[in-house]
């Protein structure tokens, strides 16, 4: 039965590009069609990766690892191979990616239901889970890299849908180019690891580049300044996730990413995009671990659990003083991404791809929920013009509550307590630093502040008196219809129960990924400052949950809403923070002013220098050419006319003779047979 | 006994030469092509001669040459008399130093 499942592996990603390619082509562009294709193909991947899940479950003790390789091309001596893998790792992204694309799908199927370029969003959208599909199966950084770039490409589609609003045109740019500088490090990475092991298979049977001989080899070898070349390599390939998750420094595309479509917006936060990342970092996990010294782990994952913990706080701190909805669970998003990275750098991959799991499902949640809320008040993103929509939108306000629940990490029946427990838990035992354990308990106090502060202001107080009624009179926002509210219920199921896969008590899906049998034993919560971390985490979220709710509360029920309580008390801190820190300015400032003056320097080499060359060549060139002219015209030409004119003349005389007159043919022929006879007669004597 | 013959050879070939001088020298259409039938026949001529003389006067090859070349000039002059009529409707005329619209 396994050996079917991983020989089918490859439709997972096929499915959908196929769909996505066929609905491209359809001759005309037919709603119906295009939804039946994308759907059918999403849900067929799906009983895919769960027959593919399941064969992962029923394994006994040992980890299921599985793979296909193939020769994709020969160059000289050497085969480049692709091939696909099968462990627990893929199969959980699988079901995940899957799942969270369907009823991102569904879901889209309301929420574009006006857009005249329907067909051609279900079509970007299949490609994108496609290629994340195939970033999940890969047993090849190559193949990897392949569909990265894709991701990297449907992204900058589908940021980009709304392609004639200059702000969204900009976006998907930003988003593309900023993406692209990590992806140089994962390529030079990648070239590296070539050159080292001479494969990019992950695991081959002990030749891949992820298993004990290549990876010895790796930790061994020195490069600059001593440091190993594998951690050199983790270091370039942790530069492509740190551009596709969106982390420090280069996380700013992501906030800006919101000028796609919401369904967009949620598959890229919790699927897909920003996601691979952190996948990558899992995938490539055994390369980053490798060369250590037991007590410290390696330099390579020290660095993705500072880069994470930074990021954590640094996000959700400016997530505290955004007013655009979207914005605010984007920043969320950036952070959430940083605890994943720390859960990856402190705990391994079980702690991280937990996080990663329960969030795509409650971020999918929030963002439909948020899209749900834009669609409901008629494309109003400002939290500050809406408020009261919990009478309004009882679906959504509930679904909403319990995906910001999750994400606050609300103790015991949220899957975002479990998760975010066990990476703060995991930092608490790490022995290089406590630092980013504090970072993350204040991450985790910033996140409940700002998202009690965004539910505050969307679902509870007044309407603000819709300003400028007269001119235009608001609508009343409505429900959403069920298409869109019935994901969202599903999905606010899963963002419970996924949570009991992890518990301390039934470590069930670290068991899981690294083999094992899970055993429910609930002292498991009370040994090893287990109690400490949660007794923590629940005081700091019930502190930031109270104090947000006790200032915005107030704040939402004031009729012509006032300046942010924050602002009238920090206004400076409270600047800071809604500019972003000032990072766009930043790169403004730098990267963007030093790329300006390197270009107009470009600009004037161009003109003054390589101009000269140029027009100096050219200058030549048409010297030669006028000298080529005047032999032309001169020998060549002339004597080609001249003997055309020769043949002309020749021609004319030899007309004269050809009168039309028949009968004078036929004497020349008559005189001629008199003349042949006499030559016969007397030639023959 | 009988006529040798040299005296057919003759025949035909004074026969050809009437012809030939028909078909160069009359300047009416209809005439040349009177020319050319006989040149025709001067060959035919010669055909039953050399068949009738040759080695195996009991086959008849002479006979079948001759009828062959007879039906081929009563297609010829069918189609020739066709050209005439066509080019007498056009210009006017069977003079044939007039047809000269065919001159290179």
């Amino acid at each position: 039965m396994m050996s079917s499942v991983i020989k089918l592996l490859w439709l997972i990603p096929v499915l959908p590009l196929v769909a996505s390619g066929v609905g491209a082509l359809l001759p005309r562009p037919r709603r119906r069609t295009s939804v039946a294709l994308a759907l059918g193909a999403m849900s067929g991947s799906l009983l895919l990766s769960l027959a593919a899940f399941a064969g992962t479950l029923n394994s006994g003790r040992e980890t299921v690892r599985e793979v296909f390789n193939f020769a994709w091309f020969n160059f000289g001596s050497a085969t480049v191979q692709l091939g696909w893998v099968l462990d627990p790792l893929s199969a959980i992204m699988l079901v995940m990616v899957t799942l969270v694309s369907l009823l991102i799908f569904i879901y889209s199927i309301g929420y574009m239901k006006e857009d005249e370029n329907f067909t051609r969003f279900f079509c970007f959208m299949g490609l994108f889970a496609a290629s994340m599909l195939g970033i999940v199966i890969a047993n090849s950084l190559l193949l990897l890299f392949i569909c990265w770039e894709l991701v990297g490409l449907s992204s900058y589609l589908l940021i980009g849908f709304w392609y004639q609003k200059p702000s969204a045109a900009a976006a998907a740019k930003k988003a593309f180019i900023t993406t692209r500088i990590g992806d140089l490090g994962l390529l030079l990475g990648m070239v590296w690891l070539y050159s080292r092991t001479g494969t990019l298979i992950f695991y081959d049977n002990g030749q891949g580049c992820l298993e004990q001989s290549a990876l010895s080899h790796l930790a061994l070898a020195a490069t600059v300044g001593g440091m190993a070349v594998s951690t050199a390599i983790s270091l370039l390939i942790f530069c492509g996730a740190v551009g596709k998750s969106g982390q420090l420094p280069l996380h700013v595309w992501l906030p800006d990413a919101m000028e796609g479509p919401t369904p967009v917006s949620a598959l890229i936060h919790a699927a897909t995009m920003v996601a691979a990342g952190v996948f990558l970092v899992a995938r490539m996990y055994p390369l980053m671990s490798s060369g250590v010294n037991p007590v410290s782990g390696s330099t390579a994952l020290q660095v993705v659990a500072w880069v994470g913990a930074i990021t954590a706080v640094f996000a959700a701190s400016i997530a505290v003083a955004q007013n655009d909805i979207k914005r605010i669970l984007a920043y969320s998003t950036v952070s959430q991404l940083g605890y994943m990275m720390l859960g990856l750098g402190v705990g391994g991959v079980a702690v991280g791809m937990f996080h990663l799991l329960t969030h795509a499902v409650f971020k999918a949640l929030l963002f439909m929920g948020a899209g749900s809320v834009i669609h409901g008040s008629h494309e109003e993103q400002d939290i500050r013009k809406m408020g009261a929509l919990k009478k309004l939108m009882p679906l959504t306000f509930a679904t909403y509550a319990v995906g910001m629940m999750a994400l606050c990490g609300v103790p015991l029946f949220f899957s975002g307590f479990w998760s975010k427990d066990a990476i703060l838990h995991a930092a608490r035992h790490w022995s290089v630093s406590a630092v980013p354990f504090y970072l993350g308990v204040f991450g985790a106090f910033l996140t409940a502040f700002y998202m009690t502060r965004q539910v505050c202001y969307v679902f509870f107080g007044r309407r603000p008196a819709a300003s400028g009624s007269s001119r235009h009179p608001v609508a009343q926002p409505h429900e959403s219809p069920a298409v869109m509210t019935v994901p969202l219920a599903i999905l606010a199921v899963l963002a419970v129960l996924t949570g009991f896969f992890g518990t301390p008590a039934w470590p069930w899906f670290e068991a899981y990924l690294n083999g094992g049998h899970a055993t429910l034993d609930v002292g498991n919560i009370f040994a090893d400052g287990q109690m400490g971390v949660m007794a923590t985490s629940t005081v700091v979220i019930t502190v930031a949950i109270a104090l947000s709710g006790w200032i915005y509360y107030k704040a939402a029920a004031q009729s012509p809403r006032q300046t942010d309580p924050l602002e009238n008390a920090q206004p400076f801190v409270f600047n800071c923070l809604r500019r972003k820190f000032f990072i766009d300015e930043l790169y403004e400032a730098t990267v963007i002013r030093l790329n300006a003056v390197f270009s107009r320097f470009s600009d004037w080499l161009d003109r003054k220098l390589w101009d000269g060359v140029v027009r100096a060549v050219s200058a030549l060139t048409v010297l030669l050419a006028k000298a080529s002219r005047g032999t032309d015209e001169s020998v060549v030409n002339r004597g080609f006319d001249q003997g055309c004119e020769g043949l002309r003349d020749g021609g004319k005389v030899a007309a004269r003779w050809q009168d039309g007159q028949a009968q004078r043919y036929l004497r020349v022929i008559g005189a001629a047979v008199g003349l042949l006879l006499v030559f016969l007669i007397w030639g023959s004597k | 006994m009988t006529t040798p013959l040299s005296h057919y050879l003759v025949l035909s070939a004074l026969l050809f030469s009437v012809g030939f001088a028909g078909a160069v020298l009359r300047r009416n259409v209809i005439l040349v092509l009177i020319g050319i039938e006989l040149m025709l026949n001067a060959a035919n001529l010669n055909f039953i001669g050399f068949w009738r003389y040759g080695a195996h006067p009991e086959a008849l090859t002479g006979v079948m040459f001759a009828i062959f070349s007879i039906a081929i000039a009563a297609a010829e002059a069918a189609v020739g008399l066709a050209l005439v009529i066509a080019i007498y409707r056009h210009r006017r005329t069977v003079q044939v130093d007039q047809f000269n619209s065919l001159k290179g």
